[in-house]
């Protein structure tokens, strides 16, 4: 008999069948996490869609919960997003180039800021909102509990996010490249600019649409700042007071009548749908991009 | 002639020099917000300890800082977020693990590619719909027929449990990062000398990996302390001193974000008692980040 169909011993088969075992569990681990997923989203499904309409978007908040809708803080969380884009994406692009293109790694400020930025993805949200509470709404900069404070706030909240991200992306261009364009006599800016950042921004642009589906669900910072949880009219500019969708959300699940509970599945319909369509751009530049080199 | 005589000097690039000014004081920013962040901080704080002595504020197991006769122990606020934190961990703890393992060393790479973004898409899930969850189906559908009366509609359980959830991606992508780091060698020579799969897992990358692991299990626990509309969403807001997770607590964050919410007149002592809170909660999650990060830069240390 050839050793192919020689019985398998006692010893190996235990050790297929806990490795089977281990291999099950494991697996089960993330079944589980994907069962709740599903759960949590066919629970919100099933109790928002019924009051999701055209009016619900359209519609200002209402003590009548049939008539309520959330355009206000719709075009709340519109306004903060646009403003958080315009902040993040030049400060936290060039924070980035600064850590890869030019900081010299072995000084001690420049381990300093590196260390901080680790250290601030990490600070929980509300003591953010702390930060805005006291130095923005009121304190140094004083702009009250408006749009603008509101977009600082989670600005600098995310901020550390698009760093990340974008340290990655910048990092993921080859150094031949640089050297090509140096060697042919272009600057170390104009390399960076004409060379490193063009082929750097789909991973940049990834980093920004993740750190963007953060902000937007952030709600615990606005509440600490103060922004108002009943607002009946859009915000008009980035000095008037708002409110924002999960803010909105927040306000409906604390009454104790059903019909609100319903009215913040429907805004957390809409909430997720954005989030997820956010996430599949992400997901689909990631891919597209990957491995160009 | 040399050449320098021939094109001139070489111009000095003033513009360059200015846009790395501008650039570094971009990253400078960071460095400012965390500044920002302790003076805001410290300057109520200390002006909160004039009024509370700190004794009192770490000392109390009673905080009822809106009550007429006010009292500031934190204890109780400090339980509340160990207990919630610690429900939290019982669950994200294995699960995350689990699914790193299998990520790192069993998963293809095409179920890599279809479970990282479930993965991505439960760590991007907002903390307030896992809140409208946690109370709204979590409580009553799941936690109620299980536990019965003694389970109060509010409760550390629920917002723990689901909290769980929200931390098992930072657990798993941490841990798988540490995992994959392990050379493939080191692999190749526990098979050479008949390994199993089960022992190359358990005995050679998990001890391997150990250092990113625990990086891991660490930012986990920040995240579970620093968070709050979960908490605050399911957990009600008694400041109950106890251990059973069955009932109503209060953490550090829902008192922040309840008392900055609600009418605690600024100036007054539970205005102060937000900030006090928060030094607190910064001062913990500050050392956590910091333990983590420590861990994760061992790893690479060791294998990059």
């Amino acid at each position: 008999m050839s050793a192919i169909a020689a019985p398998i011993p006692a010893a190996d088969r235990r050790d297929r069948w806990r490795g089977g075992v281990f291999r099950g569990v494991l697996l089960s681990c993330i079944v589980v996490s994907a069962a709740m997923l599903v759960t949590l989203l066919i629970d919100i499904a099933l109790d928002g869609a019924g009051a999701l309409s055209f009016n619900f978007l359209t519609n200002s908040p209402s003590f009548r919960p049939d008539v309520a809708g959330i355009w206000p803080a719709l075009m709340g969380t519109l306004w903060l997003m646009a403003i958080v884009t315009l902040f993040v994406v030049p400060v936290g692009v060039a924070a980035a180039i600064y850590l890869e293109e030019y900081a010299d790694p072995t000084r001690w400020w420049n381990r300093l800021i590196e260390v901080n930025i680790q250290n601030l993805a990490a600070v929980p949200s509300i003591v953010y909102g702390i930060l805005g509470l006291a130095f923005i709404v009121r304190g140094p900069l004083s702009l009250g509990p408006v749009v603008m404070a509101g977009a600082l706030t989670l600005g600098l909240l995310v901020l550390p996010v698009v760093i990340i991200a974008s340290r990655e992306a910048i990092r993921a261009v080859p150094p031949s490249i640089r050297e090509g364009s140096l060697a042919l006599g272009a600057t170390q800016w104009q390399t960076i600019w004409k060379q490193v950042l063009p082929s750097a921004i789909p991973g940049i642009a990834t980093g920004i649409i993740l750190a963007l589906s953060r902000a937007i669900g952030e709600t615990a910072p606005l509440i600490v700042i103060g922004a108002a949880s009943f607002v009946a009219f859009a915000p008009s500019g980035p000095d008037s007071i708002f409110t924002a969708v999960p803010l909105q959300m927040y306000e409906w699940i604390s009454r104790p009548q059903e019909e609100f509970h319903q009215l913040a599945a429907a805004g957390i319909l809409v909430l997720m749908t954005v989030l997820i369509l956010m996430n599949s751009v992400a997901m689909w530049l990631r891919n597209k991009y990957e491995s160009k080199w | 002639m040399d050449a320098v005589a021939v094109f001139g000097e070489p111009r000095k690039r003033r513009g360059e020099q200015v846009i790395k000014g501008l650039l570094f004081l971009a990253a400078l920013l960071s460095v400012l917000t965390t500044a920002g962040i302790v003076f805001s901080l410290l300057e109520e704080t200390i002006s909160f300890f004039g009024d509370v002595s700190v004794t009192e504020f770490l000392g109390g197991t009673e905080w009822y800082p809106l009550f007429a006769e006010p009292t500031f122990g934190v204890v109780p606020l400090v339980t509340g977020t160990l207990l919630v934190s610690g429900v939290a961990l019982l669950v994200a703890v294995p699960i995350g693990l689990g699914a790193a393992v299998y990520l790192a060393e069993y998963a293809s790479p095409r179920v890599r590619r279809t479970v990282k973004p479930v993965l991505e898409l439960l760590a991007g899930v907002p903390t307030i719909v896992f809140g409208y969850f946690a109370l709204l189906f979590f409580t009553p559908e799941v936690l109620k027929p299980l536990f019965g009366e003694p389970l109060q509609g509010f409760n550390a359980l629920s917002a723990g449990a689901i909290m769980g959830f929200m931390i098992v991606p930072t657990i798993a992508s941490v841990s798988e990062d540490a995992m994959s780091a392990v050379p493939t060698s080191l692999r190749e020579g526990a098979y050479g000398l008949g390994s199993t799969k089960l022992q190359v897992s358990t005995r050679v990358v998990f001890p391997a990996a150990l250092s990113g692991i625990v990086a891991s299990f660490v930012l986990g626990a920040s995240r579970a302390i620093g968070e709050t509309m979960i908490v605050l969403i399911a957990a009600g807001l008694q400041p109950n001193f106890t251990a059973d997770p069955r009932k109503s607590v209060e953490t550090m964050t829902t008192f922040i974000a309840a008392t900055a919410k609600g009418d605690a007149a600024v100036g007054s002592t539970a205005y102060k008692a937000i900030f006090a809170v928060g030094t607190l909660l910064f001062v913990l999650t500050f050392v956590m980040n910091m333990i983590s990060i420590r861990f994760v830069r061992k790893y690479r240390q060791v294998y990059e």
